[in-house]
Formats: C-alpha cells, sequence, structure tokens
C-alpha cells in the first residue's frame, strides 16, 4: 500500500515537528511495517538513533529549483524548433529561457499569457536529471549558448525532476496545484512529497486506504482524523424506479448500492488526481474510471462504473422496462469476458453481476468488457457494494486474477462503507465530470452484519499482559481507535467501529482488544518479567538424544553430515535398481505432491540413498574422497491410514581412496571399500552399546551382487551396507573407476537396541596368555561362521578372537583359505597355565575340524 | 706386578681422556673395567701373588678399578651431553611445514545451529517434542485459527498433496496442537516445549527463499503466562543466541495462531546498528516471530482460554546461521558442496 504523505495529511493532523521518518518508525512499530520511503523532491532527514536505507532520489535546491510563472513564449530569432520562455521566478526581471518543449509551441508569439503557465524553474547550478540519457543520470544546469542565444536556466521535464519518465515536453502545473504559490517558491513545497510503502498483513484490512491509514496515525499520535465529504448536490431526476437492484445470494453480496451520474464529460482527469493516483501506484485513464479508482484508495470502498446507455440498451433488449442489476451464482457453463479481455468458465461459486440481459462483471474483483465506460459514454451507473470476503479470495486464487478490488475486498470490507465510497466517488464525479446525479441512491442491504461489543475487565487485560493497567488508561487507548467505551463498575462495555471487522467476540474478543491497547500502549515499555508459573513437568526426549548420540559416534568415525531434499522424483528413486531387476527398496506408496515447483521435486522420498548418491556425484566433480552420512525421515503411505508413516533413516555413503597421504609420506595404495564401511557400522553399534547384530549376504539389487550385507539385531533386520551396484552408479552419473559404498538403516529399529546403560567389566588384574591358530578352511566358509566355532569352543577364558590374515594360495590348497587368529586368553581370579591354553587350543582346533572342516595350517 | 699396575692405571687414563663417542667408550670400558677388562683380570691376579705383596697390590689395584670406574662415568656423561647437543644441532625440524591430515567428521550447519537452540532453551525449561512433515490441513491451518480460504493463508504458499486435506507442513506451528493435546492432560497441565523440524513452501528457490527449511518453534503455557514472560523469556533468549550487548525489540505483527502478536529484531550482528547490507540499512535483523496463544488455539489445544494462557515464537536456524556467518545463498545449505559444509 503506497501512502503519499500529502494525501494522508487531508485526513489525520500530523505534527510538523515529527519528521515522516519517524512516523514510518512509529508505524512500522505498530505494525504497519514501513518497508520503503520514496521520497519525491524533499530530502531525507536523519533521526537520531535510526538507522535508515540512504535514498539516492534527487533533491530538488530550494533556491534554484523554484516555481516559474511562464508570462510569454518567443519564437527563436535563429531556430524553428526551439522557443524562448519568458519566466517570472520572483525576481524583478523575467528570465528568458531557450527551450524546445512542443507544449509551449502552441503558445507561440501569442503575446502575454492569460492566464499564465506554470512550470517547474531551474536556475543556473541547479541539479536534475539528464533528460537525454537512457540511464538515470545526474546533470548541473549550466549557462551555453544555445543556437546564438546565452541561455542558463531551464523550465523542466517530468523526467528531469524524476516524477515519471515523460521528457516529450516540461511539465504544466494546472492552477489547483499552484494555487496560493507564488512564483519563486521552492518547487520542494509544491510538488515535494513523501510515499511510505507499508507493507500490510492480512489482519490489516482496514488499513487498504487512506483513511485507514489515516486513522491508525491519529491513534497512535493522539491526533485528529477526519473523514472525507459525503455531501452530494443532486439535481437530477430520482434514480427510484429507474433501475432495481435484485441480490440472490444475501450471504455472499450483504449489500449493493447504485447512484446515477447523467451527461458527464469524459476526460483526463485534473493533474492534482493523476499525480495522485501515479504516487499510490495506479495509472490515470480518465476521470471516470480514475475517480473510482481514487475514492477507492482513499476509503479503501472498491467502485465500479457501468455505462448506462449500455446497460439500459441490454434492458430494452432482453425486454425489461428498465435495467435490474441481479447478483447471483453462475448458470452451468455460464461464461464471461473482463475487461482486460480474458475470458473465464465460471465456478460455481463465482458470484456475478448481471442484469437482466446476462453476466456483467465478476462481482467484487473485475468489471465485464461489455459494460465498461467508454471515452463517449454519457452517463454512469455507479455501484458501491460488498461482498463475502472468503469467496472473493477463494474465487479470486480459482480464477487467477488479481485487481486492486479483490484485494481489499479478499481481506474483509465492511458493508458501512459502501456509503461512503458511493457519495464521495458519485460527488466528484458531477464535479469532475460536470454531470447531474440523479436524485437518491438505490440501496439493497439485505444482510446487515450485526454490531459487535465485548465486555472487558482492567483484570482480563492484567492477566495477559502482566502489567497493571487501569480503566481509564483502557478505555483513552481504545477510543483512540474509534472503539465506543462504555464503562461500568469493572466492566468496559466496548463497541465496535464498523471498520473493524477483525475483532471477535468474547475471549476471543478479549484477546483482539488485548493486542489494540498493548500494540497502541508501544510494545517496547512493557518490561521484561522472568517466567514465575509453574514448571511443568519436564521430559526427556529419547529419541532425539539417542539421534544426536548416533550423529556423534559417524562425527568421531570421520563421516560429514549432510541434510538434502526430501523431496524427489519416483524415477530417481527407480534408478537405485538396475533395469531389469526387481527393486528392494519399499514398495510403499508414495506422499505425492498435487502442486509440485519443479519436476525434480514431486514426491516425498522414500530413501536417503538417492541423495547420498547424487550429492557424492555433485562432489566427485572437484573431490575424490567422500565419507558421508544423513539422518532423516523417509516417508511410506500406510494402506487405509490418512497419514504416511514416516520412520528415520540412517545413511552412509564412502567412496574414494582410503588415505590422504602426506607431504613425506605417500598414500598408502587403496580405496574405500565395503570393510571400510563395515568398520564404521561396527564403530557405531559398539558406541551404541548395541550387542548381537549380526551381518549377513544380502541379494539387495541396489548393490554390487556379493558385496553387500544386511545388518541384523537379534531377528531384526535393520538395514543393508554393501557395495553400489555398478549400474547403479552409472545411473546416478559417478565414475565406474571409483567404487561406492553405501549403507541405510533403520534408525528408529537401531535405536531401539541402544543402551546407554551398558555394564562394565572391571580392569583386569590377571595376566592375559596370547596364543595364534592358523586354520585353512573351504574358501566360501564366511568368517564369522569359523569365529563363532572358536568362541564357543574357547568358552569364558577365550577373551578376545582377533582376524589378523586372510591368506589363499601356495600352499594353501585351491579352494581353501587361510584365517589366521589372534586368541586372548584370561581367567579373572588366577593366572592361567600354559597347559590348559593348550587343552583349549586343541578344543578349538578340533572343533573347527568337526564343525567346519578346518585343518590347523602348520 | 706393582709396577705393571701403575703403567696400566697411566695407559688407562690417557686413553680415556681420548675417548670421544659413546661406541669408543664402551670399548675402552670392555678393554679395562669390563669383565674380562685389562684391569679387572689384573686384580683377579691378586691370589697369585707372594703373601706379602697381596695386601698392598689388592688396595692399589681395587683404588685404581674405583677411580677408572668414576672416571668413566664422569666421561660418560660428558659424552652423553656432547651428543644431545650435537643431536639437537643436526635435528631441528622446519616446524612451518605442514601438520599431517586428520581426517575429520563434522555436522551440518543447520544441525550445529538447531543444538545451539535445543540448549539455550533447554536451560530455560523448553524440551523438544517433534511432529511430523506431512499433516493435515486441519492440524496445519484449521486448528491454528486460519479457516479455509482465509486471507491469513496468503501468508503460506503450501503443497499440497494428492490425497484430499494433507499438505506437507508449512511452519512448525501444528506441532502446538499435538504439543498440548499430548502433553496437557487435556488441558490441565502446563506446557514448555520447543518444536524443530522441516517445512515446506511452495517457492521458487532462490538466493533468498528455500522449498524446505528447518524452523523452531516454542509454546509456553500455562495458569499464569504473560505478555513480559514473553518478552522476557525471548529477550534472555537473543542474547545467548546473539551477544549479551544486542538491543532486542519488539514490533507488532500478525499471526493467526497468536495474538498479541510481533516480530522480534536484535540489532544486527554485523554492523551493531550502523547500518550495512545484511540488515538492509536499518540497523536490524528480524529474527522469530511470537506472541500470545490464540484463545481459539488454546480451545483446540485443550485448554480453557479464560483460565489458561500462553505464549509461542518460531525462528529459522538457517536464517540465524546466515545472519551468524555471513552466508548470502540460502540453497548452500541442502546443495551439500563439502567446499561449503566442511567451513564448519
Amino acid at each position: 500500500m503506497l501512502v503519499p504523505i500529502s494525501w494522508l495529511k487531508d485526513y489525520v493532523d500530523i505534527p510538523d515537528s515529527l519528521p515522516v521518518e519517524e512516523l514510518a518508525e512509529r508505524l512500522t512499530l505498530a505494525g504497519l511495517e514501513v518497508g520503503k520511503i520514496k521520497y519525491i523532491g524533499v530530502p531525507q532527514q536523519q533521526i537520531p538513533g535510526l538507522t535508515q536505507p540512504p535514498s539516492d532520489h534527487l533533491v530538488w535546491d530550494r533556491e534554484k529549483l523554484v516555481l516559474g510563472k511562464i508570462v510569454e513564449v518567443k519564437s527563436h530569432p535563429d531556430a524553428d524548433r526551439l522557443v524562448l520562455a519568458m519566466v517570472d521566478y520572483g525576481e524583478d526581471a523575467l528570465e528568458q529561457c531557450v527551450t524546445g518543449a512542443p507544449n509551449l509551441f502552441d503558445y507561440k508569439d501569442a503575446g502575454p499569457l492569460d492566464p499564465p503557465l506554470w512550470a517547474a524553474f531551474a536556475k543556473e547550478g541547479a541539479e536534475v536529471w539528464d533528460g537525454h540519457s537512457d540511464e538515470p543520470k545526474r546533470m548541473i544546469l549550466k549557462g551555453r549558448k544555445i543556437r546564438g542565444i546565452y541561455n542558463k536556466s531551464m523550465v523542466c521535464s517530468e523526467k528531469e525532476l524524476g516524477l515519471g519518465d515523460d521528457h516529450t515536453g516540461i511539465i504544466l502545473l494546472e492552477p489547483d496545484i499552484v494555487q496560493g504559490f507564488a512564483p519563486g517558491t521552492p518547487l520542494q513545497d509544491v510538488l515535494g512529497d513523501v510515499i511510505l510503502d507499508i507493507e500490510l498483513t492480512p489482519n490489516l484490512a482496514r488499513c487498504w486506504s487512506i483513511v485507514g491509514v489515516a486513522r491508525e496515525v491519529a491513534a497512535l499520535l493522539g491526533t485528529e482524523m477526519r473523514y472525507p465529504p459525503t455531501d452530494v448536490l443532486m439535481e437530477g431526476q430520482p434514480i427510484a424506479g429507474r433501475v432495481d437492484i435484485e441480490i440472490r445470494e444475501p450471504e455472499l453480496n450483504p449489500r449493493f448500492m447504485l447512484s446515477l451520474i447523467e451527461n458527464v464529460t469524459i476526460k483526463p482527469s485534473p493533474q492534482w488526481m493523476q499525480m495522485r493516483l501515479q504516487k499510490a501506484g495506479m495509472r490515470p485513464i480518465n476521470n471516470m474510471v480514475d475517480i473510482t479508482n481514487y475514492v477507492m484508495l482513499e476509503t479503501g470502498q472498491p467502485l465500479h462504473a457501468f455505462d448506462w446507455d449500455i446497460l439500459q440498451r441490454r434492458a430494452k433488449e432482453s425486454k425489461a422496462a428498465h435495467p435490474t442489476i441481479i447478483t447471483r451464482l453462475p448458470e452451468p457453463g455460464e461464461k464471461l469476458t473482463l475487461l482486460d479481455e480474458s475470458v473465464h468458465e465460471l465456478d460455481p461459486f463465482n458470484i456475478l453481476v448481471t442484469d437482466t440481459a446476462g453476466a456483467l462483471s465478476l462481482g467484487g474483483i473485475m468489471g465485464g468488457l461489455e459494460s465498461e465506460v467508454q471515452p463517449d459514454s454519457r452517463s454512469i451507473l455507479l455501484e458501491a457494494a460488498n461482498w463475502n470476503f472468503i469467496n472473493i479470495r477463494r474465487t479470486m486464487q480459482a480464477r487467477k486474477i488479481n485487481s486492486e478490488a479483490g484485494i481489499r475486498f479478499s481481506r474483509g470490507v465492511h458493508p458501512s462503507q459502501a456509503e461512503l465510497g458511493l457519495l464521495r466517488a458519485t460527488e466528484l464525479m458531477r464535479v469532475l465530470g460536470s454531470g447531474v446525479v440523479a436524485e437518491g441512491v438505490v440501496d439493497n442491504y439485505p444482510l446487515p452484519p450485526e454490531p459487535v461489543t465485548v465486555d472487558i475487565t482492567a483484570a482480563d487485560v492484567v492477566r495477559l499482559t502482566g502489567m497493571d493497567f487501569q480503566p481509564d488508561q483502557i478505555a483513552d487507548i481504545l477510543r483512540r481507535l474509534q472503539f465506543d467505551v462504555r464503562q461500568e463498575g469493572d466492566t468496559l462495555h466496548v463497541t465496535v467501529p464498523d471498520h473493524r471487522m477483525d475483532i471477535g467476540t468474547g475471549v476471543i474478543g478479549q484477546a483482539d482488544l488485548i493486542e489494540e491497547i498493548t500494540r497502541i500502549y508501544g510494545y517496547d515499555r512493557i518490561p521484561n518479567t522472568v517466567i514465575h508459573d509453574m514448571l511443568p513437568p519436564q521430559r526427556s526426549n529419547d529419541a532425539l538424544t539417542y539421534e544426536e548420540w548416533t550423529r556423534d559416534l559417524l562425527l568421531n568415525a570421520g563421516l560429514r553430515e549432510i541434510i538434502t531434499y526430501r523431496l524427489t522424483t519416483p524415477e530417481r528413486e527407480a534408478q537405485l535398481t538396475p533395469p531389469g531387476a526387481e527393486s528392494s527398496l519399499p514398495d510403499a506408496g508414495y506422499v505425492t505432491l498435487a502442486n509440485p515447483i519443479s519436476q525434480d521435486k514431486t514426491v516425498m522420498r522414500h530413501t536417503l540413498m538417492g541423495g547420498l548418491l547424487a550429492t557424492a556425484a555433485d562432489n566427485l566433480r572437484h573431490t575424490d574422497r567422500l565419507r558421508l552420512f544423513e539422518v532423516g525421515k523417509v516417508y511410506l503411505l500406510d494402506e487405509g491410514q490418512q497419514l504416511p508413516q514416516e520412520p528415520r533413516r540412517l545413511g552412509m555413503l564412502m567412496t574414494g581412496p582410503r588415505d590422504v597421504g602426506s607431504w613425506d609420506m605417500p598414500p598408502r595404495e587403496g580405496m574405500l571399500d565395503f570393510f571400510d564401511l563395515k568398520g564404521v557400522v561396527e564403530a557405531l553399534l559398539r558406541g551404541l552399546h548395541i550387542s548381537g547384530a549380526a551381518f549377513s549376504p544380502s541379494d539387495h539389487t541396489t548393490f554390487f551382487p556379493g558385496r553387500a550385507a544386511s545388518l541384523a539385531v537379534g531377528n531384526e533386520v535393520i538395514g543393508v551396507l554393501g557395495e553400489v551396484h555398478p549400474k547403479v552408479r552409472e545411473a546416478f552419473g559417478l565414475s565406474a573407476e571409483q567404487p561406492v559404498m553405501l549403507a541405510e538403516f533403520d534408525l528408529d529399529a537401531l535405536l531401539a537396541h541402544a543402551n546407554p546403560a551398558h555394564r562394565v567389566r572391571p580392569v583386569p588384574t590377571q595376566p592375559a596368555i596370547y596364543q595364534d591358530i592358523a586354520l585353512v578352511v573351504p574358501a566360501q566358509t564366511p568368517a564369522a561362521e569359523v569365529e563363532a566355532v572358536i568362541r564357543r569352543a574357547g568358552g569364558e577364558l577365550l577373551e578376545d578372537v582377533r582376524l589378523f590374515d586372510v591368506y589363499t594360495g601356495d600352499p594353501i590348497p585351491p579352494g581353501s583359505k587361510s584365517l589366521a587368529y589372534a586368541l586372548t586368553f584370561r581367567a579373572p581370579d588366577r593366572t592361567l597355565k600354559e597347559k590348559q591354553i593348550n587343552k583349549l587350543r586343541d578344543r578349538i582346533v578340533k572343533a573347527a575340524r568337526h564343525q567346519l572342516g578346518a585343518e590347523l595350517r602348520a | 706386578m706393582l709396577e705393571k699396575l701403575e703403567a696400566l692405571y697411566q695407559q688407562a687414563s690417557q686413553e680415556l681422556d681420548g675417548v670421544n663417542t659413546s661406541e669408543a667408550l664402551k670399548e675402552w670400558e670392555r678393554a679395562y673395567i669390563g669383565r674380562k677388562g685389562a684391569v679387572t683380570l689384573m686384580l683377579r691376579q691378586t691370589g697369585q701373588l707372594p703373601p706379602e705383596q697381596r695386601a698392598d697390590f689388592g688396595r692399589r689395584a681395587n683404588e685404581i678399578k674405583r677411580l677408572l670406574t668414576e672416571a668413566f662415568a664422569a666421561r660418560e656423561a660428558l659424552i652423553r651431553e656432547q651428543e644431545l647437543a650435537r643431536s639437537m644441532e643436526e635435528g631441528q625440524i622446519d616446524v612451518t611445514l605442514p601438520g599431517r591430515p586428520v581426517l575429520t567428521g563434522g555436522l551440518h550447519p543447520a544441525t550445529q545451529t538447531l543444538r545451539e537452540i535445543y540448549a539455550i532453551w533447554a536451560e530455560m525449561g523448553f524440551q523438544v517434542y517433534r511432529s511430523r512433515d506431512v499433516e493435515t490441513d486441519e492440524v496445519n491451518f484449521e486448528l491454528l485459527n486460519i479457516p479455509p480460504h482465509h486471507p491469513a493463508r496468503d501468508m503460506w504458499d503450501t503443497f499440497h498433496t494428492t490425497m484430499p486435506g494433507v499438505i506437507l507442513r508449512t511452519h512448525t506451528s501444528p506441532g502446538q496442537i499435538h504439543a498440548m493435546r499430548d502433553y496437557g492432560e487435556n488441558g490441565t497441565l502446563p506446557i514448555r516445549v520447543i518444536l524443530p523440524g522441516m517445512c515446506y513452501r511452495y517457492e521458487q528457490i532462490t538466493a533468498r527463499s528455500e522449498i524446505q527449511f528447518n524452523q523452531v518453534e516454542g509454546l509456553a503455557i500455562g495458569r499464569n503466562i504473560r505478555m513480559t514472560d514473553l518478552k522476557g523469556t525471548i529477550a534472555e533468549f537473543a542474547r545467548r543466541m546473539f551477544g549479551a550487548n544486542r538491543a532486542v525489540r519488539f514490533r507488532a505483527s500478525h499471526f493467526p495462531f497468536t495474538e498479541p502478536s510481533m516480530e522480534v529484531d536484535v540489532q544486527c550482528i554485523l554492523c551493531g546498528g550502523e547500518g550495512c547490507g545484511v540488515c538492509k540499512y536499518t540497523g536490524w535483523l528480524e529474527i522469530m516471530g511470537c506472541g500470545m496463544v490464540h484463545p481459539v488455539v488454546l480451545r483446540n489445544g485443550g485448554y480453557d482460554p479464560t483460565e489458561w494462557s500462553g505464549f509461542a515464537f518460531g525462528m529459522g536456524p538457517e536464517r540465524i546461521t546466515m545472519l551468524k556467518h555471513g552466508i548470502e545463498d540460502i540453497r548452500y545449505f541442502w546443495s551439500n558442496d563439502l567446499r561449503f559444509l566442511e567451513q564448519f
């Protein structure tokens, strides 16, 4: 919402001692956030303690840019395309300006001008924008000869002043604008202005107008505000009986008013109105359309002007005695062409303004093309109506239309505003269009809202604010905002003004009022306290604690956390399975977006693996070694449930050279492989004190066959780890040279086995005895099985079993492998004897022979 | 015999003076005072001497052995000293050479900021409560006082799903409803929680806006929670998060689920309020929204709004991280370029 201060001052007194910048700050703190301040000609003021973005606008020098009166235009003796403007600028002598402005040519050699022309006059040394430059460029006016005549001053164009882009002629000021100003008056005082760009939150529907902002300013400053005049001179044939209004959906259209202005002259609006519209961001069109916009900006009530003759013709064509405005929902298949020439097949809830011949406009949002005011229209039927804001917003969204009227109606306008807007605009049309107003208005008001009242006590205010507000103080603030307050004992009976449609009733209304009281009082004046209310039951969040614990363990293992988009596509996740293979990923349905914003983010993910691989592909363009993890949710549709399951997953990815070396040590050979990843997983399991975890071969199709394991704890499968299938690697754009290790675990399942209260063994007091054995077993025997046999046979005295070598080749027979283990034996309470150990060792070898067909390697 | 002994002593002493390395010293030791050294052997011959010579010879031989042993120890200390000095001279290194790389892991910056936020609030008695990402329209909007088609909905660009009434949560505020219903025991118990989580908005991804972002909401419900408490608590948080001397201001704003509603600004952490590009020359950074819980929301959470009150607040960890570290592009967060992540 753009608010020119000059316009605002029509409706509220702002003390001269209050700089605009400070007013803007007050408004911002009160919830009307001034996003930007735009200056026209006047300087930005520096306020102590207030930081402001510097403005690069042109400041009009008070001495050198002044109001000039062109009293005569003479021809240039040597140039047809130049004239000499004789300017009275408040000094004794006239100044002769050489100018090529075509809009002065009409006055050339016409003798002394009566009335004179008023212009913006720049003296030598004045700073203006360069009118001939395409880029914004400043210039200082210097005296020079132009076709033989010395010239040191200028009459300015819009562009040179920074008022607009027009440089086709000089700006000529209409009498309304210069009234009361003498030649030589600083231009700042005549045309200077400041425009506040206010960002309005949805609750501030009442501030979508100059009057609405004036009301807030008055409340904040404790000054008076005024409303626009509503007196109308009505001298024409009464409107009654010439047009009717029929409202079929009062819920959607609680009020509809009409006035009739006949025999108007359609022409450009006066300059003052055009300037105000432009400052407020609207384009002037003609006086009738401009008035509807002007009054909407001023009062917040959108209006619509119909061509009365067209309505009469349509009535005649549909064999009606006179026009009847009917507001209704569309008939099936009904269409409407709006004045922006868009054609709409209407939704069943789109409320229409129609007549007996059909649809005229989309109620409250935009007029139709056919009944629009034309340059040759003679009479105006003016509409001021009211619409249900929810339905307007819904219609705007469904029809994808935005309009100034729609913005206001969709946030809420009170039906009482219709009258203010209608009368203000009708009178302006009479005056500026030289028309005659039909006597009276037609007002169909089937559903006036009930007045809203709220009872509130000072105790209610104190309870929520923690501040000792007194009843008088509360009443005073509310009255400043135009609430009607009646005090009765401890209770304030508050009647809500019409424009405050945001105030509810009962306990909600009380909260609404408390917001107003504290907002106007000033949040910064409310003290800070420490909560002294009862401390609620304190609750740990184990799921989060264990999750953070997991992160720390992976961090210690040298992995780096990533967080990826949780949105993906089914196609991308399908790339995790090689073509032709059956997917091992969850077969649940996807949470699918109805309105995706980009083609690569259409569903919520089922797995972290896609994000990890894509992140790896991105990073491998500039690095060769990655150790990554992600903790996050996946989303699985749950059969028969409205909402999906959102289990947590842990994903890991490792790839690249295992070692990085340093300046005096070359890196050790070798790429990170399955066992590096498994080592991290084992470290994680150890860190979480999860016992009973087991790895077994997995046939998960995302992985290289035979190089993947599933992790189980007890009987529960927790997830999978392994080397990514070469085809999957390729699908994600990863190099064929470099194997990629990937894992994904069900974090909820994993953490269910975590044991923060694990038992601690005493530090041993007895020495250990170490023995190595090498067993030759069939090549396909899993190492885990061999270890299990050793452990079982070793019993309690076998403290630790560590595999330190796996060997195949001579002299081990083909089809076999040798596994070498370091065994640690220890008894907690005595020193073991060589003899006991040899017995145990024999038992282990025997068990291995029997159960695995193993031979002790000589 | 005694002459021989004295001559050997002379010879050993002289030789020892010429010994300069620990190897030569060991050699000397072996030659003279070791188990098979000349002096040791001579001492052992004492018994073969005539009885009248034995006492004198034995005394003198023992004395010489002691003297040589002492001289050896002194020489040994001297040589060790010299050798240490020499090795120190030769063994200097270029301490400006780089250290050997340590392969460390790291946490994502969003996680780091979340942890910081958790820790501060935990000390103020606010614990973490998490709820789902895929929500119903009812919990995300309607129960938070945002009816269907209400203009307040313009504040959130929403991702809808193909399931009617199911959306991706646009903020963590639905967690307020879950927490109240879960912890409130039908509106009979006070609550203090923070509600972190991923949120989603239908927006173009640009340097300034993301479709996915973390939010941390906070909620305090009690029989006596007041606006002054809201201000005091938030100001404490801001001081802990952004520095003890930062000014904090509260600005009127609007959220449908709080009333009164405020934006909280903290004095720019980059320019200290003087004005810079980060604070867009206002001197202030907007860091969170807050307000007193709306009566409708209290009621929907099971509380009687005439007896109970509360405050709520919400902040964006990524935005806080950006402000703190001068990050100008929010897209860095989920693009996971290690050249970004490794700076944390």
